[in-house]
């Protein structure tokens, strides 16, 4: 057997145990998906006709046209909770050194946490995506345009959970995994996600520009409007790229360090 | 090394270990012949746990060397995984898993295909008593039950050599009595046994040698009955109805140890039943009846004490 081949049977392993923690415990992938949807409801059903004058439109249907990429982003960045969670409770339990006792390929545990994580964040966002719909979001998307946008979706979801996995490694126990995950969770309402950083103070605005959740939301804002944003979209994929290979290089620092060959 | 036979299962020179300043293991020395059974001795904190995630490969010794099954623990740790299985002292078990699910999982990482895992998965469910619970979630598992699978888990890859840390620590004496019972049925299959204890009983009952570790250093080293041997003889003791009776018996036999305010004599003896007669046909002539006699032989107890040195603390309390 290659190194390859017994590192995807590895992960493979791996990943069919957090899959079946996740349909056991599907709470934490509820709660993820809750919380858009929750704030979707809340700013589209209860504060949608004054917060559609705020973007320039006026009726609700125009303000969930403007909210509802940023709700899809903050699905994804939900996801992060469930990773950290999950990464943390393994390293504080006895299960890990089993594991490290057993000649099998390292880096299949963080590989089947980060492939397992993704499937129910794709899941959940699925969900999102069907309240926002049901509740009479339509976009102009071309067929090309959604095949672009849910790329981009994907390479967020990847760098955002190899960020958690760093945070869950971080963590000291299950409960301070919850707790850091919780700026990324919120960082897109100081973004575009909500209302435009213009209408924003000076400081809060020059952060709500700056900050990587405002170039993918507008790229994803350009993309699902049938109307692609090419600069943004660059910078989105910068951003991305740069928090995959920053999360996974400390991850795999802080791994290498909390278990050491 | 050049020294180590060919027989060796454990081989280890040298072992050190400290954390911080702290230092944990001070040099330590192992030979564990193959298809025996080994047991680290010592109090809380001796630093056996530090010795076993050593030698299962978790922690990179400061220095010294060591062998598991012919593989350098450093150079060749995955050599050294695939020859042992560990159990540690925590429980290495998935609680949201299934005993059943659990085992499977151990199966797929050591690739032994689908048909073949899953007969092993409920072989080893058999042999360990958890048929009725295979299809439960551990998390509601007993603490006798979650130990009995983590064993389990770590005979799947059906290793030569299992390091055990603690293995019945906090087990109720019927678990403990059928954790034994599996400990000695697996040596009997010719598997290694390394297991840590806090518990006499435990080593001077399964293993073939027992080392006594205390403050990072072996003290002592060999079978149950050379460390007996270690401590001086055993004893009788001897309580009395009042001081009278305690006073005749102490001039009759001369030389006693004198327990005042229990009204008891403790008098060297082999415990055998010749002597045990003749000291009582003296004390009979002169008349003095005995209430209470019991018979104390040297256990590892003796010997643990007297050689991690903390016999002292314990007289001053009694002879006070």
């Amino acid at each position: 057997m290659t190194a390859f081949t017994q590192a995807t049977a590895d992960s493979a392993t791996m990943l069919r145990r957090n899959l079946r923690h996740a349909l056991r415990y599907p709470s934490l992938t509820i709660a993820g998906m809750m919380m858009p949807i929750l704030i979707l409801l809340l700013f589209v059903g209860v504060f949608g006709n004054a917060l559609g004058d705020g973007v320039g439109g006026g009726a609700k249907g125009d303000y969930i046209s403007y909210v509802a990429p940023g709700i899809i982003l903050m699905a994804i960045a939900s996801g992060c909770l469930s990773t950290s969670i999950a990464i943390c409770t393994d390293m504080t339990e006895g299960i890990v050194d089993r594991f490290r006792t057993m000649a099998i390929a390292r880096s299949s545990l963080l590989t089947g946490h980060v492939v397992g994580s993704m499937i129910q964040t794709v899941v959940s966002t699925a969900g999102v995506v069907a309240v926002a719909v049901a509740m009479g979001y339509r976009t102009h998307a071309a067929l090309l345009d959604w095949l672009a946008a849910t790329g981009l979706l994907v390479l967020l979801m990847f760098a955002l959970t190899w960020v958690a996995v760093t945070l869950g490694l971080i963590a000291k126990n299950p409960e301070g995994a919850s707790n850091s995950p919780l700026i990324i969770q919120f960082l897109p309402f100081v973004g575009s996600a909500i209302v435009p950083p213009e209408s924003m103070p000076a400081g809060v605005r020059w952060f709500a520009e700056y900050q990587p959740f405002t170039p993918v939301n507008e790229a994803l804002r350009g993309f699902l409007a049938g109307t692609p944003n090419g600069h943004d979209t660059v910078v989105s994929l910068i951003w991305c790229v740069g928090l995959a290979v920053a999360g996974y290089t400390c991850s795999k620092v802080l791994f290498d360090r909390k278990a050491p060959r | 090394m050049d020294t180590e036979p060919r027989q060796t299962a454990i081989f280890a020179k040298g072992l050190r270990k400290a954390f911080k300043d702290k230092v944990v293991l001070d040099g330590i020395d192992l030979d564990v012949p193959r298809g025996t059974i080994f047991a680290l001795l010592g109090p809380n904190g001796a630093g056996k746990t530090t010795a076993v995630r050593i030698l299962s490969t978790l922690l990179r010794a400061d220095g010294g060397e060591a062998r598991i099954a012919g593989c350098d623990l450093v150079k060749d740790a995955d050599g050294v995984r695939r020859a042992i299985g560990v159990t540690g002292q925590y429980s290495a078990v998935d609680g949201l898993l299934t005993g059943r699910e659990n085992l499977i999982m151990v199966a797929d990482l050591h690739h032994l295909g689908k048909e073949t895992a899953r007969r092993v998965a409920d072989a080893l469910l058999e042999r360990f008593d958890l048929l009725d619970a295979a299809r439960k979630q551990v998390s509601t598992y007993s603490g006798g039950m979650r130990r009995r699978l983590d064993l389990a888990m770590t005979l799947v890859g059906d290793p030569r050599i299992v390091f055990l840390d603690e293995p019945t620590t906090g087990l109720d004496p019927r678990s403990r009595r059928t954790m034994w019972e599996i400990i000695q049925g697996l040596a009997r299959g010719g598997v290694t046994i390394f297991l840590t204890t806090q518990y006499l009983e435990e080593a001077d009952r399964l293993a073939d040698r027992i080392a006594v570790l205390d403050g990072g250093r072996l003290v002592a080293e060999g079978t149950s009955e050379e460390l007996k041997r270690l401590v001086p003889g055993g004893h009788v003791r001897l309580r009395f109805a009042d001081l009278a009776a305690l006073d005749a018996a102490a001039r009759t036999l001369g030389v006693v140890t004198r327990h005042d305010d229990a009204l008891a004599l403790q008098v060297p003896s082999d415990g055998g039943v010749r002597s045990l007669r003749a000291l009582l046909g003296r004390l009979e002539d002169a008349a003095v009846e005995v209430e209470e006699m019991s018979v104390h032989t040297p256990d590892l107890d003796d010997v643990f004490l007297a050689l991690t040195g903390r016999p002292e603390k314990n007289e001053k309390v009694a002879s006070k």
